[in-house]
């Protein structure tokens, strides 16, 4: 098993497996970008429309293609008919959504199944066609590498790397309007023009996903490497960018995988890949993931501690708060016994300052914003010139003189 | 329209329509509150849930199936929620990558499991298998007061009633509340009512709902029966009560109409052999809400422009 998915992933399991999982990574770069505009449009679902309805085009493509007295089973044949009733899926589903008061979830659930249901019941009419001899087309469900043909695999690296060369040409009016459809149209991009070629790509790369992923599954590959990619990065070209690598790296993955355990459907193998690269970017993104907001969280825990423990030494309040004793301890400002070390004295009259200056500052200019920046934490010398802190500092109250 | 209708064609006919109904009777507040893609997630993860009760139990039977499912919805409804949450992610997109990540890793352990034994395998729960639910007991239309011939009913005949039952029981007693947090949650909320648990207790009721309908007809009919009859109905009357009753009417319409295509409207046109019921019902249902899109009375958006077609 090692041995094969090790040569696998080296491409050295044959020229069509290689071929296949070339082809593969070069979906998941195609798909993963053309889904990074679909996820800033908001509209990541209407691919799952889109994916199902290929279903009936496969088959009425089959049946057409049996009845003209051929196999049935060119891979052209069958991409066209799925192109084709996809494309008519959307433009249902658009006309639904913009002709009828029904909201376009709706649209797109009914299109979804209707579309699919209808494609079922071509697939059971073709097993029972005589001269159609089974033709695997329940591979377009869920994706299968395993048999596939050079020619098919060659038609799809080839598809695929035609749309990650248009992407990459209309990648400016696309992010344009993905991420701002007002002023993309104030610059005069036709706002429709490039929805449509967005959906035309999503679509293009839905059709040629259909042999690798399945169609029950293709939407994930268009949705998981952008929503992935989200998490590293606050810019459209990186999210972009990125999402093609994570696309790219679920194909390449899954493909192997698919390859050195020829059984499994290759689809469920990819979107798990990509599933798994999502989960490790959720949890480990360097700023949006979840153990960096919790470990943000826990130094914004760790400083309110410690400013409010330095507050009570100054003031010679008792500590009780176990985390602020921990903390002061550790930093050597208290001995075992809580009393301030020369070291700890030294930064509770700091804090105290600090405290004091605040108070001052927010009374003298309580209504600009310097006061709202208050928040128990920030040195107010970080946010002063030296000459207004001098000029706070003139109003401290000081200490009387003794006998004078 | 003899022993061989009732053996052959009631039972099927009958849980198709109770599972279109009882879907459809969800389906509608679902559609009126813009979550009709929740039918279609559920559908998705019913999947994994039964795949993991088989793996539990090691049996196909149906109760504990039932309950993984359920568990996988409420599993997913959990992990959509913390996505969006955690990650920060739109709802839309944190539905798919839940709804395709939990399918994609219940076939993945479906096709590493032996289960070559029993029927269990992806296209069945994609388009279930209505015809198989036969009545061999029967031997005519006297067998309905039989009760030797009624003990030998599907079990999923019950269930599946008892499911619509139950469903059309709870649209009843909580209309009111449901229909207010439907159309103006804010609104249903200054009243008092608690409208999370009515937002739960549909998503839950829909749950219920598509794991009892996949369990006898597949997860296709389900989506269909989520979003055709109750969106059609819509585009029939601005008044719920009607809605509800036409998107019932369309429901037992798609089931009926679609069953006997199916079954028999290939023989009809000289083949031999039947299509897919559960394909052909959601055609059916389409084709409604085809019909009603072009020429419902209450087709168009209120606020809608009046240009145009």
């Amino acid at each position: 098993m090692w041995n094969e998915l090790t040569a696998a992933l080296l491409l050295q399991s044959g020229y069509n497996a290689s071929l296949a999982t070339l082809g593969a990574s070069l979906l998941g770069v195609a798909a993963g970008s053309a889904g990074t505009f679909l996820f800033l449009r908001k509209r990541t679902l209407v691919s799952d429309a889109l994916a199902h309805a290929t279903l009936p085009g496969v088959g009425l493509a089959f049946i057409a293609m049996v009845l003209l007295g051929g196999d049935g089973r060119s891979l052209t044949g069958l991409l066209l008919g799925s192109a084709l009733s996809a494309a008519l899926g959307l433009v249902a589903v658009d006309w639904l959504a913009r002709r009828t008061r029904l909201p376009e979830d709706a649209a797109i659930g009914a299109v979804l199944s209707v579309f699919f249901g209808f494609g079922i019941v071509l697939l059971t009419v073709i097993q029972s066609m005589s001269s159609g001899r089974q033709a695997g087309l329940e591979g377009f469900l869920l994706g299968a590498t395993a048999g596939m043909l050079l020619s098919d695999a060659t038609l799809i690296a080839i598809s695929a790397a035609f749309a990650v060369a248009l992407l990459a040409l209309l990648r400016r009016p696309m992010t344009m309007v993905a991420f701002d459809a007002e002023f993309a149209a104030a610059s005069g991009i036709s706002v429709r023009a490039v929805d449509l070629a967005i959906m035309g790509l999503v679509l293009g790369v839905t059709v040629i996903g259909l042999k690798i992923v399945g169609l029950v599954l293709i939407v994930a590959l268009l949705v998981i490497p952008a929503v992935t990619a989200r998490f590293w990065t606050e810019r459209t070209d990186g999210v972009l960018w990125g999402a093609g690598v994570a696309g790219g790296i679920s194909g390449y993955i899954g493909a192997a995988i698919s390859a050195a355990a020829p059984g499994l459907p290759t689809g469920p193998i990819v979107v798990l890949v990509a599933t798994a690269l999502f989960a490790f970017s959720l949890l480990f993104a360097p700023a949006r993931g979840v153990l960096a907001a919790v470990l943000r969280h826990r130094r914004f825990q760790l400083r309110v501690h410690r400013r409010q423990g330095l507050l009570a030494l100054a003031r010679g309040e008792p500590i009780h708060d176990q985390l602020t004793l921990a903390v002061l301890r550790r930093e050597g400002l208290i001995r075992r016994d809580r009393v301030a070390t020369p070291e700890g004295q030294a930064h509770a009259g700091k804090a105290l300052l600090d405290e004091r200056r605040w108070e001052i500052v927010r009374a003298l200019w309580a209504d600009e914003a310097l006061a709202g920046r208050y928040d128990g934490l920030t040195p107010l010398e970080t946010l002063l010139t030296p000459d207004e802190l001098a000029a706070v500092d003139a109003r401290l109250e000081r200490p009387a003189l003794v006998g004078a | 329209m003899g022993t061989e209708f009732v053996q052959l064609s009631l039972v099927p006919m009958v849980i198709a329509s109770l599972a279109a109904v009882a879907c459809a009777l969800a389906g509608n507040f679902l559609v009126l509150r813009r979550q009709a893609l929740v039918g279609d997630a559920i559908s998705h993860v019913v999947l994994p849930g039964i795949v993991g009760a088989f793996l539990v139990t090691g049996t196909v039977s149906s109760w504990p199936m039932l309950i993984g499912a359920g568990l996988a919805a409420l599993l997913a409804v959990a992990l959509i929620e913390t996505i969006r949450r955690l990650g920060r992610v739109e709802p839309g997109a944190a539905m798919a990558v839940t709804f395709t990540s939990m399918f994609a890793a219940g076939v993945l352990v479906l096709e590493q499991t032996d289960t070559s034994s029993v029927h269990l395998d992806v296209e069945h729960a994609l388009y279930g298998n209505v015809e198989s639910l036969i009545w061999i007991a029967a031997d005519g239309w006297g067998s309905i007061v039989d009760p030797a011939a009624l003990a030998d009913l599907p079990p999923e005949l019950a269930r599946m009633a008892l499911v619509c039952g139950v469903l059309a029981v709870a649209t009843a007693v909580f209309w009111r509340p449901l229909k207010i947090a439907t159309f103006d949650e804010p609104f249903a909320a200054s009243l008092g009512l608690p409208v999370g648990a009515i937002s739960i207790g549909l998503v839950a009721a829909a749950a219920v709902a598509a794991v009892a309908a996949f369990d006898a007809v597949g997860s296709i009919i389900v989506i269909a029966m989520f979003i055709c009859p109750p969106g059609a109905a819509r585009l029939m009357t601005d008044r719920l009560a009607r809605q509800v009753a036409w998107s019932v009417v369309f429901a037992v319409v798609s089931a009926l109409a679609g069953y006997v295509l199916a079954g028999y409207g290939p023989l009809w046109l000289g083949y031999e052999s039947s299509v897919s019921a559960a394909g052909m019902i959601a055609t059916v249902s389409g084709l409604i809400l085809a019909l009603a899109a072009l020429a419902g009375p209450r087709r168009r958006r209120v606020a809608a422009p009046a240009t145009g077609a």
